[in-house]
């Protein structure tokens, strides 16, 4: 292997290491926008039932989006993602834990949260 | 030999400042304490948020038994919000752009990102601001009823999130203007960029959860 085949391996390795150029984020920044306008349609026409299934995976496709590419998850140590998602994870544990002591906690009366009611 | 010992203290006293992502560093993962400590301390903010988004699904429709009011969702202006969200999503590309600005070395592009950050940041918590005193002059104050306080709480932590941004982009911005910060503590940058981009995607979640899901 010469030395202008290991520049150019090199040169490879950083373009996947660092990310996409200026104009990758900017892509991707138009592709965020064009997500988000999808949303915001939801609110001025009525998709039915699916409105709410459509908001949670455009939210989810924007989460994505943003930490693969702009927080370089993608790109970055694995390490990274394991510490991120260990939290994603978690949090979606507190919500199932809330709402099932909630569920639990339901009264004949018809509110669904006996300590606020 | 005295050079050897004068680049270890050196790296004592200010760290490693000349590390690039392709070498291995000194540490136990190979990666750089700062950024691991950052992952971890977002990761840990997702519990945060977590259990506050949480807080304010269950409690949305309540007013509680001995009160009254409207509740957030009933003051809502989503167009106005849209804009809001907009500009914030932008500030991840101009954050990001700052990002790889330093890492080739184009301090002035990269200052210019970093105020243009900034300055999309106050625009969202302006924002905020004018919607939280007109959800006041309707009558919805933190203490008006459950479902108030859960969203102003929410919206109100990730308010002060999106205002710690700004105070840190001001602060990398002054760092670089003074010739403090430069290409070689790129990482600097990109970790307040990680910080940034977790508000964006705290605010994607809230945005869609709280404000557009009926």
């Amino acid at each position: 292997m010469n030395t202008a085949t290991v520049s150019e391996d090199e040169g490879h390795q950083e373009h996947s290491e660092h990310g996409l150029s200026d104009f990758g984020y900017i892509k991707i920044a138009v592709i965020l926008a064009i997500l988000t306008a999808a949303e915001v349609a939801t609110y001025f026409f009525d998709f039915g039932v699916v409105e709410i299934p459509s908001l949670l995976i455009l939210m989810v496709v924007k989460f994505q989006i943003v930490v693969s590419y702009f927080m370089h998850l993608k790109f970055d140590s694995k390490v990274f993602s394991y510490l991120f998602v260990t939290g994603l994870v978690l949090a979606m544990l507190v919500f199932a834990a809330m709402g099932t002591s909630m569920a639990f906690w339901q009264n004949p009366s018809g509110c669904d949260a006996s300590a606020f009611c | 030999m005295a050079d050897t010992a004068e680049a270890e203290t050196s790296e004592l006293a200010y760290g490693p400042t000349d590390w690039d992502d392709h070498h291995h560093l000194p540490t136990n993962t190979g990666l750089t304490n700062e950024k691991v400590t950052m992952w971890a301390f977002l990761g840990s903010d997702c519990l945060l948020f977590g259990a506050l988004i949480s807080t304010y699904l269950l409690c949305r429709n309540r007013v509680g038994p001995a009160t009254k009011g409207p509740t957030a969702a009933d003051l809502f202006d989503i167009p106005f919000t849209s804009v809001s969200s907009f500009v914030l999503l932008m500030s991840s590309l101009t954050m990001v752009l700052a990002v790889t600005s330093i890492q080739r070395a184009e301090m002035e592009r990269c200052k210019l990102w970093l105020l243009t950050t900034a300055a999309l940041g106050s625009i969202f918590i302006a924002g905020q601001v004018y919607e939280f005193t007109g959800f006041y002059r309707e009558g919805l104050g933190f203490t008006t009823n459950i479902s108030s306080s859960a969203f102003f709480t929410l919206t109100g932590f990730h308010g002060v999130h999106v205002s710690l941004g700004i105070v840190m982009l001001v602060t990398m911005w002054v760092l670089v203007t003074r010739g403090n910060l430069g290409p070689e503590r790129a990482e600097t940058i990109e970790i307040i960029g990680l910080y940034w981009h977790f508000v964006d995607i705290v605010w994607i979640v809230i945005f869609a959860v709280v404000y557009l899901i009926p």
